[in-house]
């Protein structure tokens, strides 16, 4: 399956672009995708292995079972207001 | 009982937000506005960028109105969030609430903005004096509640 990595500020910063296409096995969780990207370079690798996530605009866990077309956003600590 | 949400790029007035809230059925008007100071950390700042995951946030955004006028039983809500850049003393976050009686104004004014500090999906950039800038580390974002891991 085929899912869509998106990041914003910090993690953009270090992976250079704001969404990464992922192949991942069926039955990948929202952490192997994590893994995938975090392997794929070195200053990837300083994105958290356990970021805040949302999948398909909610906030999801690690754990979470991703499907064909998700959207898998990596958060950093979150500073409205 | 209405809610008005958003999030913008252009800058936010006070008025922006009275303007949505309020029937004669009100007695009390609570309004708060979030702005850029100049000093944080121990450094100058001459303003900010803020940036979101602009679909999730509107719908953050409206879901935590929707619990302040939950928690007040009647009444209204607006709150609006900068995008963008905001210079010093501009202000990035705006909220005004409605209530029969100030207590409740009070408490969902207060209710919007922590709630928005923990769970909005928006970055600040802070840029410096010296021309130099930085992610500014904030709050984690919340666990999921268990609903939403079930998709």
């Amino acid at each position: 399956m085929r899912v869509n990595i998106l990041l914003f500020a910090h993690y953009r910063e270090l992976a250079g672009t704001d969404a990464v296409a992922l192949e991942l096995p069926d039955g990948a969780t929202a952490a192997d995708a994590v893994a995938r990207l975090r392997a794929a370079g070195a200053t990837l690798a300083r994105i958290p292995a356990a970021p805040a996530l949302a999948v398909n605009e909610a906030y999801a866990s690690l754990e979470t079972a991703l499907a064909d077309g998700d959207e898998v956003a990596l958060l950093p600590p979150v500073a409205g207001g | 009982m209405s809610v008005h949400t958003w999030l913008t790029d252009t800058p936010l007035e006070v008025a922006d937000v009275l303007a949505r809230v309020g029937t004669h059925e009100d007695g009390a008007v609570a309004l708060f506005l979030g702005t850029v100071r100049r000093s944080n950390a121990g450094r100058d700042v001459v303003g900010m960028r803020y940036d979101a995951y602009l679909p999730m946030a509107e719908r953050v955004l409206a879901a935590i109105a929707a619990e302040a006028l939950e928690r007040m039983g009647e009444g209204s809500v607006a709150a609006a969030h900068r995008v963008g850049e905001v210079p010093l003393g501009g202000a990035s976050v705006a909220i005004a609430v409605a209530s029969p009686h100030r207590a409740e104004a009070f408490d969902a004014c207060r209710y919007v903005i922590e709630e928005i500090k923990v769970r909005l999906p928006v970055w600040k950039l802070e840029r410096y004096t010296d021309g130099t800038e930085a992610w500014l580390g904030g709050a984690p974002p919340p666990a999921p509640e268990p609903a939403e891991t079930a998709s």
